[in-house]
């Protein structure tokens, strides 16, 4: 629901990190515990970026697994959104290590500018 | 320009810089083919801004002494009654509380002789850190010990937003649907404490309460359940130990 203010966000950083250059590309990591809709972030994108410098820009969409680490065998593991159950030993409370992520991974800018 | 948080500088900086990159991308796309292009790394969580306000939050209330909870969940499920009867119940509290529209919330809260703020977020969805700096302005907090931030009611979008807080209280009424937690995982999931609330309506509503708390288990294998009544009183002694723990 907030996907809009958000990607006001994203844009004005894309702006700010290609210091005066056209913005050609946007990559944007998004994990699935973010609660974040990628089609909702692609319609604020279409809707927000006309007139900016990233007017016309290709948005790159980065999704991820959830990361889990059991406290209680060690075990590194990547369940679906809503499961946290270790798969080797059963504890149900894994520490979530990512899969919570919005960020903006890098820009594309012209190569001559 | 606002002296909490310096909010008037990011976005003069970004508008200053908005406008004249419109030439450049004319002049960029004239050429007919794609330019080369090259690749500039950001790293930068689209939340930043709203997480460095919220660890602000959290060093003044660590200064101030204050305990402070973030309570979500969906609109209706008695987050405003349950602070009325805490607030009557235990001393030193106080409480911001956000709507889209009106002050009714912190005028019911008021009633209690507890500071109240009502923060009205327009057509936005949930409270962010930066809201809260500014709430904070207009309470006194000598002599506070607890401070409750009731969000907005969703179970969607609060969810990605740091206030500052020590804990996230999560409340799942008898009168919602016992999969609750199931359909909304992210906000359960990073819940410090479900409160189960409305017990007193359980048997009018049919409530299965081995499938709620089968279903907190799981969407909140972290947190801590309590079952209350704001009404009778019932299982509210056990939420004021948990507050004082």
């Amino acid at each position: 629901m907030h996907e809009l203010s958000l990607m006001t966000n994203l844009l004005d950083d894309a702006v700010a990190a290609a210091a005066g250059a056209p913005v050609r590309a946007m990559r944007v990591r998004v994990g699935p515990l973010s609660g974040i809709v990628v089609d909702s972030l692609r319609f604020a994108f279409e809707a927000l970026s006309p007139g900016t410098p990233a007017d016309g820009a290709r948005l790159d969409i980065e999704e991820t697994a959830p990361s889990l680490h059991c406290p209680r065998c060690g075990t590194d593991f990547s369940t679906p959104v809503g499961s946290y159950d270790c798969p080797s030993c059963g504890a149900t409370d894994g520490e979530l290590r990512s899969g919570n992520e919005l960020e903006l991974v890098s820009i594309e800018v012209p190569d001559h500018v | 320009m606002c002296e909490t948080c310096g909010c008037g500088d990011p976005h003069s900086h970004e508008h200053d810089s908005a406008n004249p990159h419109s030439h450049g991308h004319v002049h960029d796309s004239s050429h007919g083919h794609p330019a080369p292009a090259r690749t500039l790394s950001v790293q930068k969580p689209a939340l930043a801004l709203n997480q460095r306000l919220a660890d602000q939050n959290r060093g003044w209330f660590r200064a101030k002494g204050l305990k402070v909870f973030n309570l979500l969940s969906s609109p209706g499920s008695g987050k405003t009654t349950l602070l009325e009867r805490t607030l009557r119940d235990i001393p030193r509290a106080a409480a911001i509380v956000g709507d889209l529209q009106t002050e009714n919330d912190a005028v019911r809260l008021r009633a209690s002789g507890a500071q109240a703020v009502q923060i009205t977020t327009g057509a936005t969805c949930h409270l962010d850190a930066h809201m809260v700096a500014h709430a904070l302005e207009k309470l006194d907090v000598d002599g506070l010990e607890t401070l409750f931030i009731e969000n907005v009611g969703n179970l969607v979008c609060p969810a990605s937003y740091d206030l500052g807080e020590d804990r996230r209280v999560v409340l799942l009424s008898v009168t919602e649907g016992e999969d609750k937690p199931l359909k909304y995982p992210v906000i359960f999931r990073n819940a410090d404490l479900v409160l189960v609330t409305k017990c007193d309506l359980a048997a009018a509503t049919g409530f299965d309460r081995e499938k709620a708390l089968a279903s907190i288990r799981q969407a909140a294998p972290r947190a801590k359940i309590l079952e209350v009544s704001a009404r009778t009183g019932a299982g509210l002694d056990a939420w004021y130990a948990w507050l004082a723990g």
